[in-house]
């Protein structure tokens, strides 16, 4: 099992979220809106220039900025569609 | 009794608000279009109800302003009517659970229940009701499906006891509900979800972006220019010129009221722009100067609003953004500023820390100029070539950035990362939109007409005691020597604080060179907020931050006045 930042996640690849390496408050705001441990979740896109990222989950569309981006690990899924 | 409607952002609390109370209000399709609450009253049998549209929140533990908002109401509700998002039913009821702890009546609200259909999504409702014990009422807001049945169910609103739980625990209780009620099959993607993904990818989406503000710029100046040069401008010419002409001759041509009426005769006859009375130019530059470009500029910002185009604008700025100490949502609150600084100040609600609002409140009402005043920047400096307006308008956006990455230096505190909910591509309801944008012209027409008049009425009242002479003598230094503008030039950088477009509009009758009008634009736009503005900022940052926010306008002010006058 393959384990990824969502940063380093390839657009179109998903998986679900093992960890968030974050304060309470960080957690809290992630979690409102679907963000926790165990969700599946797809990358839509990543921006350029340390943009935010892009995510679907529970088919609603998230944008994430590229620093709490890099602190969410996801477990690859093997079969990348 | 007093009914609150709660819910996630962006589930149409305001639809449905608007639905029961009959009083309009802002809906648009981005998370954050009310930042403060909105009063309304219903019939309910026999009583009459007090129905309040909460902003909208995520969860009870507040991370922003508008949210804080919310959770104040919560307590002073005699009933929650929970607006929920069927086709995001997980998410939402992390809230209903929060709600139902809270020992207060709740009813859910299951909206956009029609999406739920071709999205695939097959919701349970007996079981959904049996768990949550509470009346459950699938609604479609935007066609009023359900809203008779949701009144109807009003009464039987109750409080079910429920324990307090930890967070984890909301989490995993609403994970077996979702398993007992919800089953998703899968289904295809559609054009909108297409496009949708094409305009938050960096490449094609900085081309969508770059299109969609093009073209929404020139849409705005075709439909303000035809409105004016096809209906307003003939309309004043053909049939209030005669009128204003006879009233002029009655008034003997000339003396206190017929200067306050109709102004000063330029060359024997009445102008609409230099004449200056209440009659004449008081008419003509709110009605045939500034509505026009108030009409097209919120009908082109309502389909952007209604379409959700403008989270996605966001994300794509968010990078931008942040080299001005904000990040890439308070791109939303600025393009608001360019309808009118008011509610974008309040818009600024929707960012979460002090520091990033004061920067936004602040290069808003410096570097933004609203809807009224960029009507008359293009009648009075466009007629001297359009190169003038867009020296205005680079010098404003140099303002903006310079001022923004001074700021953002400057000022204490950090700037949080975007994190928004980005909702799916709608087409714009057509009766809603035109709604909005009545509302917001009626908006214009009630409150800024008046002041225009007042404006118009104080400047004639001081130009005959002569008062303005006397400011202009002591403030000449400044005006004349930093400014390169006639000393008389003070009363409009003075009237100003009343109306900016007004104050525009006192540049007409001064002979100024085109560079002089250019240095005069940009002068009165970043100064000092007009009186509405003011209000706001004072109220929505505080005394020593608003005082702090005009020390920086007027500093910014005499520096770019002073540089430009050196340039042109």
């Amino acid at each position: 099992m393959q384990v990824k930042t969502l940063k380093d996640l390839k657009p179109g690849e998903g998986g679900r979220i093992a960890q968030i390496d974050g304060g309470h408050g960080m957690v809290g705001h992630l979690a409102a809106l679907g963000i926790r441990p165990g969700r599946r979740i797809t990358k839509i896109n990543s921006g350029f220039m340390c943009g935010p990222v892009t995510i679907e989950v529970d088919r609603a569309q998230i944008a994430i900025g590229f620093g709490m981006a890099k602190r969410i690990l996801v477990e690859v899924e093997e079969t990348a569609q | 009794m007093k009914i609150l409607l709660m819910g996630n952002p962006n589930v149409g609390k305001s639809v449905i608000f608007s639905r029961l109370t009959g009083v309009h209000a802002i809906a648009s399709n981005y998370p954050g279009t009310t930042v403060g609450y909105t009063r309304g009253f219903m019939k309910l049998g026999e009583d009459r109800a007090e129905v309040i549209d909460v902003p909208g929140t995520y969860t009870l533990e507040p991370t922003c302003e508008a949210e804080e908002v919310a959770l104040r109401m919560l307590d002073s509700g005699d009933v929650v009517v929970n607006v929920v998002n069927a086709t995001n039913l997980e998410r939402n009821l992390y809230l209903t659970l929060q709600l139902l702890e809270r020992k207060v009546p709740v009813i859910v609200a299951l909206n956009m229940w029609d999406d739920t259909r071709h999205r695939g999504i097959n919701i349970d409702l007996n079981r959904l009701r049996e768990i949550l014990g509470v009346p459950v009422i699938p609604t479609v807001a935007t066609t009023g499906e359900g809203i008779k049945e949701l009144v109807e169910n009003l009464p039987k609103a109750i409080w079910q006891d429920t324990p307090a739980r930890s967070r984890d625990g909301r989490w995993a209780a609403v994970g077996s509900i979702i398993e007992q009620v919800q089953r998703v099959t899968h289904r295809h993607h559609t054009w909108l979800e297409r496009l949708a993904d094409a305009s938050v990818r960096p490449f094609s989406g900085s081309i969508i972006a770059l299109t969609v503000l093009a073209s929404a710029f020139l849409v705005v100046r075709f439909i303000g220019e035809s409105l004016i040069g096809c209906v307003f401008d003939p309309l004043f010419t053909n049939l209030w010129t005669p009128v204003l002409g006879r009233l002029s001759e009655f008034l003997g041509g000339g003396g206190f009221l017929h200067d306050i009426l109709i102004g000063k005769l330029i060359a024997g006859e009445v102008d609409f722009v230099q004449s200056f009375g209440l009659l004449s130019s008081g008419l003509y530059v709110p009605f045939a100067m500034v509505l026009p470009y108030i009409i097209s500029f919120y009908l082109v910002l309502g389909l952007l609003e209604d379409t959700g185009y403008l989270p996605r604008l966001a994300v794509l700025m968010d990078t931008i953004m942040h080299r001005v100490g904000l990040h890439g949502y308070a791109i939303i609150p600025t393009l608001l500023g360019f309808g009118c600084n008011v509610p974008a100040v309040l818009a600024t609600r929707i960012l979460e820390s002090r520091r990033e609002r004061f920067i936004a409140a602040t290069l808003i009402s410096i570097a933004v100029p609203c809807a009224a005043l960029q009507a008359m920047i293009f009648g009075l400096v466009g007629e001297r070539g359009w190169e003038y307006v867009a020296i205005v308008y680079g010098t404003l956006f140099a303002v903006w950035i310079g001022l923004g990455v001074i700021l953002r230096q400057a000022v204490r505190g950090f700037t949080p990362e975007l994190l928004i909910e980005i909702p799916p591509y709608r087409l714009p309801p057509w009766r809603a939109a035109l709604q909005k944008l009545w509302m917001r012209t009626y908006g214009f027409l009630v409150e800024a007409v008046p002041i225009i008049l007042g404006a118009i009425l104080v400047i004639n009242v001081l130009h005959f005691l002569g008062i303005f002479e006397a400011i202009a003598d002591f403030t000449a230094p400044v005006v004349t020597g930093l400014f390169g503008l006639p000393k008389e030039a003070v009363t409009a950088l003075a009237i100003g604080f009343l109306r900016k477009d007004v104050a525009v509009g006192m540049l007409a009758p001064l002979a100024l060179t085109a560079g002089q009008l250019v240095v005069g634009s940009v002068v009165l736009a970043m100064f000092f907020p007009c009186i509405a503005t003011f209000v706001v900022l004072l109220r929505e940052l505080g005394v020593v931050n608003m005082l702090k926010s005009a020390g920086i306008m007027i500093v910014a002010a005499l520096i770019v006045g002073g540089l430009l006058n050196l340039i042109l």
